[in-house]
């Protein structure tokens, strides 16, 4: 066997690489390729590629995707530690997610979670994450969170209170007159949590109901059911459907008719929200009164939205996803920055410590300020409820422009007044 | 509250609606009633059809029934061209050929959906024609043009394939495959290039019933799921490979389905096409128009 021995005068090849080594590190070269060593902060995600889902899951995870390519083009988090997602494909189902955030955590070992997009993927998760005591970003489910009581729980969404979406709803009907309901709902877990609070809240106003029914999922024709309802002549219609279902019911609403003493149609109708399915339904879509998240009113840019849509809409083209891209990619974006600011105040990834600062700040985004209440959700509601006003059909440039969604509720972001009855707002 | 008007729009409706879902079962009644072949690929193929009617609609505003004419030679090649497949590497082999079948057409399937996705992107797709939108008056009924072009063009269809198979040199050969394959091979026939010439007409027809899926409804990839049960129900309550009968199930189930969504609530709806399907095999287990073996 032989020995390596090193000569006096002489240097090694192993002291000369270490030599090196330091060198380089001290050159502002040097420093940059170290921070690239450093262990990424990894964040673990399903999202919905395919399926019913995807076209809100594939623009949100843009937004993600939008906000992690900034903060490493900055240089990335805790000194110098880049951001990396972990995403996979859940299909839009419920029964995927539990499997995909198992390996999550315990294969992947990823830092941080954020949670699918909508309520039915991620109300599975929700008892796994509370039992290991983990931290999670919610994005766009709807009251997950109220029967499990996870405290660090944090959705991105601008839900507010659980019954100020029919509130507001039903209130802007009242206002024009309504003195009686129906209620149409998706039979998924989403649309029957929006409709067991209209229900609560029209018992607290004595507002009778005279129509209530959930219709299954993939139903192909609505003609049937918008008779019915129809027949049960209501004043206020609130609609709680999914993307598939959204237009189908507009259609049939077309062709049937909903009657005259209708003064407010729609409120929940999720796929309203997305440009393909706008431009699609055309003049369909005018006079629903329908939630809405961002819109492109002067009232709703805040510190970051122009440059955060000029990338979007740029980034969007070459990923075949939706152009417009208001209803979940920016709150993408502010699951970002949310985090982004609970680990810069923490100055570690450490769960609790970003939970208690989530808990207990304001935090600026791209969609305004968001504060949290106990539960999670926001402190105060941001939804709008927004009137489709002189839509034409096949143009998708037309949603760009204000004045064709004129916010009704919050009354701060108000843009216009509520034409009624529906049928006249139609015309 | 009962109510006469709602229940009579709801047969209305019920067999238009069923008429739709006859049009998008008929290619399957071909090819699953008589071939055999365990086509789970078939409601992927109509998807694929719709989007490309949506593709003619949208850049060359061409009409969607008329898209869906144009692209039945092509569809038709892509019959022959997958039954052949199926042919070459599974059903040739033996005797659990079905059961690998089944795994080729959803691998189809899958491949067919991911196809779309890519070029299309995930969202919902729809034409524009002047029959869509837009309801006929009868009385207090309002019913909706797109629908009566499904009840037309299924009838249409209906028609002509039984004509076809009962009175065509091919249309005979391909009832006679289905019946005993050894025997049309001993009468000098190729069984295999009958059952391919009939792969091609199912899979052609569904270029016009994919037509009528995007003008029923919006199109996104993936709508192929919802229909798997449906059309499988469809075929089997009829009974293997008879047209007509394939057409009467279907608005047996049409109406049906309307009838509990109207009358007894929506979240029933789903479970009557199976429901149905349980009792007629249990009655029948032919199908209520098969021929018993």
């Amino acid at each position: 066997m032989s020995k390596k021995v090193s000569k006096p005068g002489s240097i090694s090849r192993r002291r000369l690489l270490a030599t090196a080594g330091a060198a380089l590190a001290a050159t502002p070269l040097g420093v940059k390729l170290v921070q690239g060593q450093q262990t990424p902060i990894r964040i673990g995600m399903s999202m919905p590629q395919t399926g019913g889902l995807a076209g809100g899951g594939k623009a949100s995870l843009l937004g993600i995707e939008i906000w992690r390519d900034d903060v490493n083009a900055k240089g990335g988090l805790l000194g110098g530690r880049k951001i990396e997602l972990v995403v996979y494909d859940d299909k839009s189902s419920a029964s995927e997610t539990p499997a995909i955030y198992s390996k999550l955590i315990d294969v992947d070992k990823v830092d941080l979670l954020f949670a699918p997009y909508a309520t039915v993927p991620t109300a599975p998760i929700m008892p796994m994450v509370k039992q290991r005591g983990l931290l999670l970003i919610g994005n766009f489910s709807f009251q997950v969170n109220s029967k499990v009581g996870h405290d660090m729980w944090f959705n991105n969404a601008p839900w507010g209170p659980a019954d100020s979406w029919a509130t507001s709803f039903l209130d802007i009907g009242q206002r024009a007159g309504g003195k009686s309901m129906a209620l149409l709902a998706a039979d998924q877990e989403f649309a029957q949590n929006l409709a067991k609070t209209a229900r609560e809240v029209a018992a607290k106003r004595n507002l009778p109901i005279v129509f209530d029914q959930a219709y299954p999922p993939n139903t192909v024709e609505f003609s049937s059911i918008i008779r019915a309802l129809k027949a049960a002549k209501p004043d206020i219609v609130y609609v709680a459907s999914y993307p598939p279902d959204s237009a189908g019911i507009l259609r049939a609403v077309n062709e049937i008719g909903i009657g005259d003493n209708v003064k407010v149609f729609g409120g929940g109708m999720v796929g309203l929200q997305f440009g393909a399915v706008m431009e699609n339904m055309g003049s369909l879509l005018n006079g629903v009164v329908n939630y809405n998240t961002w819109l492109p009113e002067k009232s709703m840019y805040f510190e970051g939205t122009k440059e955060f849509f000029d990338k979007y809409t740029k980034r969007a083209v070459e990923a075949k996803i939706d152009p417009l891209g208001y209803y979940l990619a920016p709150f993408g974006y502010a699951s970002g920055q949310l985090i982004e600011q609970a680990i810069n105040a923490a100055g570690s990834l450490e769960q609790k410590a970003l939970a208690k600062y989530l808990r207990e700040n304001t935090h600026k985004t791209i969609v305004g300020s968001i504060a949290f209440s106990p539960d999670g959700e926001r402190k105060e509601t941001a939804v709008l409820q927004a009137q489709f006003r002189g839509v034409v059909d096949k143009n998708m440039e037309q949603f760009r422009s204000s004045g064709r969604q004129v916010i009704l509720f919050p009354e701060n972001l108000k843009s216009g007044e509520l034409v009624a009855p529906f049928e006249a707002a139609r015309k | 509250m009962f109510s006469f008007d709602l229940l009579l729009d709801a047969v209305v409706i019920g067999v238009l609606l069923g008429c739709f879902y006859g049009a998008v079962s008929l290619g399957l009644s071909v090819s699953f009633g008589l071939l055999d072949v365990p086509h789970v690929a078939h409601p992927a193929f109509l998807v694929l059809a719709s989007y490309a009617v949506y593709f003619l609609n949208e850049h060359y505003a061409v009409d969607p029934l008329l898209a869906g004419l144009l692209i039945t030679p092509v569809f038709f090649l892509l019959g022959l061209v997958a039954y052949r497949l199926y042919y070459e590497t599974f059903e040739k082999r033996g005797s659990d050929a079905a059961v690998r079948g089944i795994a080729f057409f959803f691998g189809v399937a899958f491949i067919i959906e991911v196809l779309i996705i890519l070029q299309f992107g995930v969202d919902q797709r729809s034409v524009t024609a002047d029959y869509i939108g837009r309801a006929w008056r009868l009385g207090d009924i309002r019913i909706p043009y797109r629908l009566l072009v499904a009840f037309a063009v299924a009838t249409a269809l209906t028609v002509l394939l039984t004509l076809y198979l009962s009175r065509t040199f091919m249309g005979r050969a391909i009832r006679a495959v289905a019946q005993d394959q050894e025997a049309l091979r001993l009468m000098g026939a190729n069984p295999i290039k009958i059952k391919q010439w009939a792969f091609g007409i199912a899979t052609a027809v569904l270029g016009i019933a994919g037509a009528l899926l995007i003008i029923v409804a919006p199109v996104d990839p993936t709508l192929d799921r919802a229909y798997i049960g449906r059309t499988f129900c469809v075929v089997v309550m009829a009974g293997l490979g008879s047209m007509g009968g394939t057409l009467v199930a279907a608005i047996i189930l049409g109406v049906a389905e309307t009838i509990v969504l109207t009358m007894f609530g929506a979240s029933w709806a789903p479970a009557i096409s199976f429901a149905m399907l349980l009792g007629v095999l249990a009655v029948r287990p032919q199908g209520l128009f098969g021929r018993r073996s």
